[in-house]
């Protein structure tokens, strides 16, 4: 047997080794992105939730202007630090339609009261169907969705106030 | 002192709630009414990862929306949809990532193929260690 056939198990822990350290250093983004981006809204119609605010149907995404759809509950921590993002990017013209996860109206009333209204539509989504319908792991979550009724972009997680920028920019090319 | 303060202040802190108030979904802890119907979806709820627990399959999780998952699963396998068409529902809104039993692609095929290639080398090293044993001892 050749001699240098010995080294090769020191060289496969070395790999090993050297792919776990990159591992801990960098460890690999374990976010769960949707794999619906680039793909047209799922038909779906919710009803309104909170009086005075209509619930969200898909029909109406094609009708040619792009909004965001908000995935959001009242019970949801990050939503409230999320609020006042949402709130500019309202007050700069972008339309937000809510859906609102596993929630009640009156929750869904004093959480508007409380953290301000951005959104335009509220659809009550009690069991996540919806949720699940658009591949989204939890709230808050935000789409951007085209005038043609496509998805061209996810944001998981809160927006934070550096982010509104890109987010509106996203808004305006997806026109 | 400081420290009692602290304590109490610990132990009178609310729990950061992270689940919603409403009741879980029909058919989330319920199981359906057909047995045949049940082990299929039970089978596949199984090889579902709950994507706010990743770790964990639905089956294993109280996470609401691993019920609601659950409640889905049951309601069209009660509507007469096969586990093989929710999966792939399923597969077109988050991926691979959500099943447990990953389909043969260009990703996965190490996975596949290591166990024959690492038995193939098993059996060259062992060819190669008999035949010089046989040597020895002639």
């Amino acid at each position: 047997m050749r001699r240098w056939l010995l080294w090769l198990p020191l060289l496969a822990l070395l790999v090993v080794l050297g792919f776990a350290a990159r591992e801990l250093m960098k460890p690999a983004d374990r976010t769960v992105y949707s794999a619906m981006v680039g793909q047209p809204v799922p038909d779906f119609a919710l009803p309104p939730l909170v009086p005075g605010k209509p619930g969200v149907a898909a029909a109406e995404f094609r009708a040619g202007q792009p909004r965001l759809i908000n995935i959001f509950a009242s019970w949801c921590i990050p939503c409230i630090a999320e609020a006042p993002q949402l709130m500019r990017l309202k007050e700069m013209g972008v339309p937000i339609e809510g859906i609102a996860i596993r929630d009640t109206p009156s929750a869904v009333t004093a959480f508007l009261a409380r953290n301000g209204d951005p959104y335009r539509a509220i659809g009550d989504d009690k069991v996540s169907r919806v949720q699940l319908s658009l591949g989204s792991s939890g709230v808050p979550e935000t789409f951007i969705i085209d005038g043609q009724g496509k998805i061209v972009k996810q944001h998981v997680g809160d927006i934070r106030a550096d982010e509104v920028d890109a987010i509106y920019q996203a808004w305006r090319a997806a026109r | 002192m400081r420290r009692a303060a602290l304590l109490a202040l610990l132990l009178c802190a609310a729990p950061a709630a992270a689940d919603s108030g409403l009741p879980p979904a029909a058919l989330a802890y319920t199981q359906l009414p057909d047995a045949a119907q049940e082990a299929k979806a039970k089978a596949l709820m199984e090889t579902v990862r709950c994507v706010v627990c990743q770790g964990q399959s639905i089956a294993d999780s109280d996470a609401d929306m691993a019920g609601d998952m659950r409640a889905m699963i049951r309601q069209r396998i009660a509507a007469g949809e096969t586990p093989a068409q929710i999966r792939k529902w399923l597969i077109a809104r988050y991926g691979d990532y959500i099943t447990y039993d990953p389909p043969l692609s260009a990703v996965t095929l190490p996975l596949w193929l290591a166990p024959l290639v690492l038995l193939g080398l098993g059996a060259w090293i062992a060819r190669a260690s008999f035949r010089r044993r046989r040597r020895t001892n002639e």
